[in-house]
């Protein structure tokens, strides 16, 4: 750690997210190299990094959809938990937005939107659905309730999923490069409620190439290579003056086009 | 033509077909919950619930359905005495051989039913049940509530021909005294022998009707409910 820059809104308690020394093997590959990193409440943290130097790997395992082999992850000062009633609870509390979406494709907008509320937090259906409307509204896909997700662009599943993690009221949302699914002219309107939400205070960890998204809206920007964070720093920085050749390499990459 | 008169004046055929269409709709209930267990044990996280599955569906899918409704029949419920019907009632011994029949039945197809449903979850992508616990959804509420139903949607066309291979299957249940369509095709034959093709035809239309229906509702059901992705 040690960046200079970049350092989380201030704010009380213990941080959102807590890595200590996390390991991950897959088999002899070394996809998570003794990360350590801490994410503050409001704080929005985009993880940058050549192809497969682990940052869906990380988002996994903040949500402990793969297990780590060594180190910690705490959410909100309570470390992760063991398979159970007690990991399901706490996968609750944070969101996840995939990059393929992967709304219920049995179920419609709405009922996508309902389950979670309904079945882990106990809501009744009828204060489910009322603030599942008022979530779509926010995100632009009201009219869209009653479809099913294959009738739907790209674009607005994406911004059904947001509403769909943003419906268990979660202490943090992880995105899996939620736009590189996306056609072109689809990619904004997914971004731009992303922005809004965090503009509103929603503490977000982001994997994106989406610079204009970093610029606009991240408070630090996370590259990674090999399994490792090898440089942090606000995005202004980072961007204009990368300290590593890794990121000088890869920023020169993604930037010729 | 006579001879389809005859046979239906002198046999009581509606009876038959009535006791082959019973034990197909419990025999297909039975299979279906014991399908399911043994599908949802075969992809459980327990080892040793996995085990019990593959070890379920490979007996007993490699057993001869004779077999085993010998073994209900004649091993469990006539020499261990294993009763599932009252002793003291006045149709115990129709009762206890149809619900033995049922629960051969049920067994075998549990076999095909698990593979069928299992092959359903294989269709269901990986995506949906990461969606599904990243809500907080438990292991038994993601299979409930987003694996399972989009598994028995992709299902529905293996669990339809399981459907028909049971109607047909019931016919093995003659074999321990169960009085339906092929227990009435061997006592026409005995008693009236001449008529030979006539019962044969008889019987034919019979499973026709029954399973023709069901080869188009399984047919329009998976067109219907099959999940777009
Ligand atoms: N389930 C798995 N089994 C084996 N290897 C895996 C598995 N998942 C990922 N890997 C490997 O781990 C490394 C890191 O993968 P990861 O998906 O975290 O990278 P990434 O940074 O998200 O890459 P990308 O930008 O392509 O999405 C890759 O080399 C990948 O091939
Ligand atoms: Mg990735």
């Amino acid at each position: 750690m040690g960046a200079p820059g970049g350092q989380a809104p201030a704010s009380g308690g213990p941080p959102v997210v807590a890595l200590s020394r996390v390991n991950k093997h897959f088999g002899t590959l070394h996809v998570l190299n003794d990360i350590t990193l801490d994410v503050a409440r409001g704080e929005v943290v985009v993880v940058l990094g050549p192809s497969g130097s682990g940052k869906s790997t990380l988002c996994r395992a903040i949500n402990r959809l793969e297990t780590i082999d060594s180190g910690s992850i705490a959410i909100d000062g309570v470390p992760l938990p063991e398979e159970g009633a007690a990991l399901a609870s706490l996968r609750a509390e944070v969101g996840m937005v995939f990059q393929s979406f992967n709304l219920f494709a049995h179920k419609t907008v709405l009922q996508n939107v309902t389950l979670g509320p309904v079945k882990v937090r106990g809501l009744t259906p009828t204060d489910a659905q009322a603030r599942a409307v008022e979530l779509l509204e926010r995100v632009g896909v009201a009219d869209q309730a009653a479809k099913y997700p294959a009738q739907l662009s790209g674009g607005q599943q994406q911004r059904v999923a947001i509403a769909r993690a943003l419906a268990m009221d979660p202490k943090l949302i992880l995105f899996d490069e939620p736009t590189s699914a996306l056609d072109p002219e689809m990619v904004n309107e997914v971004l731009d409620v992303m922005v809004t939400l965090a503009a509103q205070g929603m503490t977000m960890i982001v994997v994106t190439h989406e610079m204009g998204f970093a610029r606009k809206a991240a408070d630090r920007v996370v590259f990674m290579a090999d399994g490792q964070v090898v440089e942090q720093n606000t995005p202004e920085a980072f961007f204009t003056a990368p300290r590593t050749d890794r990121a000088k390499d890869f920023l020169s990459k993604i930037l010729t086009h | 033509m006579d001879g389809l008169a005859t046979l239906l004046r002198e046999y009581d055929v509606l009876a038959a077909f009535w006791m082959t269409v019973q034990l197909t709709a419990w025999g297909a209930v039975g299979a279906l919950v014991v399908g399911t267990v043994v599908a949802v044990a075969r992809v459980s996280p327990v080892g040793v619930l996995q085990r019990f599955g593959a070890w379920f569906v490979t007996l007993v899918r490699n057993t001869p359905l004779t077999l085993i409704v010998a073994l209900c029949s004649l091993g469990i419920a006539n020499t261990l005495k294993v009763q599932l019907a009252p002793a003291d009632s006045p149709t115990f011994i129709v009762d206890n051989g149809f619900r033995w029949g049922v629960v051969a039945l049920a067994v075998y197809h549990a076999a095909f039913v698990a593979e069928a449903i299992r092959s359903g979850i294989n269709t269901v992508p990986a995506g949906q049940a990461e969606a599904a616990r990243s809500i907080g959804l438990g292991f038994a509420a993601t299979l409930r509530h987003v694996v399972l139903p989009q598994a028995f949607r992709g299902a529905i066309a293996p669990l339809g021909n399981t459907l028909i291979a049971l109607t047909k299957n019931t016919t093995v249940v003659a074999t321990v005294g169960v009085a339906e369509a092929a227990y009435l095709m061997r006592n026409m034959i005995e008693f009236n022998p001449s008529l030979l093709y006539a019962i044969f035809a008889l019987l034919a239309t019979g499973f026709v009707v029954l399973t023709l229906p069901m080869g188009l509702l399984f047919t329009w059901l998976s067109n219907r409910l099959g999940v777009h992705r």
